[in-house]
């Protein structure tokens, strides 16, 4: 798996962390497509934020092994709390400002994440799956239900962020939103990767191979898990800030349990593990609903459902799983010839 | 009072109807099959078409509802789900959000997203008066199937050569094989009944229930509710599970509708943190 890599454990760590050409070149991409598709940035930065949610499931699924069905409710809950900050400090710069609209949708968050995730660390898979499956949906109905506060099923309407930094502000055609979610995802994804690449990242990875081993070896596995679950859930709330922003709309389709579904689709999709899975597999994702929501928009789920199921049939860590294959199959094609 | 309590008896029993064949292949074969209510959602528009399009007697949809759901559960067992057995829970899980999302789509397509009414036949319509509280006739149908259907599956579980296989097979699959157990036979049957049962269950509903192509999903959790509170080793104890959680459903909407949709999840999370193992299992929990 890694070919020529120092064998002092410093060397190694080093080498997990350095900066690839490929990364480089993504980073670059996602910035040109400002220039190369200017008449689809709304798209494009709904892509962002829909990777970036992605990739902070992948946090707790693809590094610490915990499954969860229920990303959405925190992606839901930062949605409201930054909706309803601008909403209601419109006009007073302070409160509106964007930035920290994301400071609280992330705290809220979070917040909700760190009390849940004692729930998580109990029992199986299946418990973790009903746990976060049952917070999703108590978030949902409260959402439905406090009329007063969220607009119900119509939505909160009028969310308006002044401007960025007090300087740009959300046009119509979305490039200041462009620009505000692509350097907010990277800043996540940046932390995620340093995160990722720390020893706590290493002792996540730990956990996830052997739970058991992992405590032996005096790991304090539940206190990492906790603060796993946290961390995601903060990213999810900032993810989810940043698409009431950007859209100036929050609705209760932004906590449906589809969005949860969908998040962890993009995620295998990509392919979970790598970070990188997570915005590729939105790239996929979105262009696909976009592709086929031309055709068929009412049976769009159909093709998602199809997609899930062959997935899981026949393809093993999705995307970046298939190029990693492909790239082992011709480096040892080499070595043979 | 005792018309609400009755209501959400009958709520209930329905409920266990719909999920008792999910807890036994969970317990089975540690198999998370989301999907079940894509097979109770199958049964109820069978339903549908059968009276609503062609006329047939209400009688005879449930028999058919029944072997409907059941054939497609082993169809589908034997070709789809067989392969994910040894699988983790994780692709489990995504492969039966994939199956209900096209079944979604699919009813969509073929029936259209509005619900569906069905049209109770005159005998099971109006209302009778029993120890002084007003009782649906038809909800009182309803218990009395689902009654002598649970009556018929403990029967079986506890008394036959079947039920005693199927209970070797849930408590340890592995020893159960090792003497001569056909385990995966024993699991397509349960699954088809099971699927049937599911069937049977919407079909039974279809007139209460709403039907409308997101049914699968909106009953999935219900049913992961009865798992979790009744666990999945017996099936009392999603009897009991969901006789509890049809009475608070009911009785929750009816005194405070403002909050009656919390009522059912507030129950599961707090059961989940107090009883991990559920609710009624016994002690000694794999």
């Amino acid at each position: 798996m890694i070919p020529d890599s120092p064998n002092k454990p410093a060397g190694w760590l080093l080498w997990r962390t350095r900066w690839r050409w490929y990364e480089l070149a993504f980073w670059a991409a996602a910035a040109s497509s400002f220039f190369i598709f200017p008449s689809k940035l709304m798209l494009i930065s709904e892509i962002f934020i829909l990777g970036l949610l992605a990739v902070s499931i992948d946090l707790t699924l693809g590094f610490a092994g915990l499954v969860t069905l229920g990303q959405g409710a925190f992606f839901g809950v930062g949605a409201y709390a930054a909706g309803l900050m601008a909403k209601y400090g419109a006009g007073t710069a302070p409160f509106s400002d964007p930035l920290l609209g994301l400071l609280v949708a992330g705290s809220v968050a979070g917040a909700l994440g760190f009390v849940t995730s004692f729930l998580v660390l109990r029992g199986s898979d299946l418990t973790r799956l009903m746990v976060t499956l049952g917070v999703a949906l108590i978030v949902e109905e409260i959402v439905t239900q406090a009329k007063d506060i969220t607009g119900g099923s119509d939505g909160l309407q009028g969310v308006m962020s002044s401007p960025v930094l007090g300087v740009w502000s959300f046009d119509l055609y979305g490039r200041t939103a462009f620009w505000y979610a692509l350097i907010v995802t990277f800043v996540c994804f940046w932390f995620c990767r340093r995160l990722v690449n720390s020893s706590f990242g290493l002792s996540l990875l730990a956990i996830k191979g052997n739970p058991l081993r992992a405590r032996t070896i005096g790991m304090p596995v539940n206190t990492r898990l906790v603060a796993i679950y946290t961390i995601a859930a903060t990213i999810s709330g900032i993810s989810g800030g940043l698409l009431t922003q950007t859209t100036q709309f929050a609705s209760p389709d932004m906590v449906a349990f589809h969005r949860s579904a969908d998040a962890l689709l993009i995620l295998v999709f990509g392919g979970s593990g790598f970070l990188y899975g997570g915005l590729i597999g939105a790239v996929v994702f979105r262009v696909m609903q976009d592709f086929i929501g031309n055709i068929t928009p009412q049976y769009w789920l159909f093709w998602v459902g199809l997609v899930l199921v062959l997935l899981v049939l026949f393809v093993r860590g999705g995307i970046i799983g298939m190029l990693m294959a492909l790239r082992e199959r011709f480096s040892r094609k080499g070595e043979g010839s | 009072m005792l018309t609400i309590l009755f209501d959400g008896v009958a709520y209930g029993m329905l409920l266990f109807v719909l999920a008792v064949g999910l807890c036994i292949t969970l317990g089975l074969m540690n198999f998370i099959n989301l999907a079940h209510g894509a097979f109770a959602m199958a049964g109820g528009y069978l339903t549908v078409v059968m009276m609503n399009r062609m006329g047939i007697s209400f009688y005879w949809c449930l028999p058919a509802a029944f072997l409907f759901s059941a054939v497609l559960g082993v169809v589908l067992e034997r070709v789809l789900y067989r392969r994910l057995y040894d699988k983790t829970h994780l692709d489990q899980v995504l492969f039966s959000i994939g199956l209900i999302f096209m079944a979604m789509a699919a009813v969509d397509y073929a029936m259209g997203a509005s619900p569906q009414i069905v049209k109770l036949p005159p005998s099971l319509s109006g209302r009778v008066e029993i120890l002084g509280a007003q009782v649906g006739i038809y909800h009182l149908f309803v218990i009395v199937i689902c009654g002598l259907l649970t009556i018929g599956l403990q029967f079986v579980i506890a008394k036959t050569r079947f039920g005693s296989r199927l209970r070797a097979s849930v408590d340890d699959g592995r020893v159960a094989r090792g003497l001569g157990v056909n385990v995966t036979g024993i699991f397509a049957l349960t699954f088809a009944v099971g699927s049937g049962l599911a069937g049977l269950g919407g079909a039974l509903g279809a007139p209460i229930l709403s039907m409308d192509p997101s049914f699968p999903l909106k009953y999935m959790i219900f049913f992961l509710i009865v798992i979790s509170i009744g666990g999945t080793t017996t099936i009392t104890g999603p009897f009991f599970a969901s006789i509890l959680l049809g009475v608070a459903d009911v009785g929750g909407k009816y005194f405070v509708p403002e909050i009656g949709g919390f009522i059912i999840y507030t129950i599961m999370v707090a059961v989940l943190i107090f009883r991990p193992q559920g609710l009624f299992t016994r002690s000694a929990a794999r």
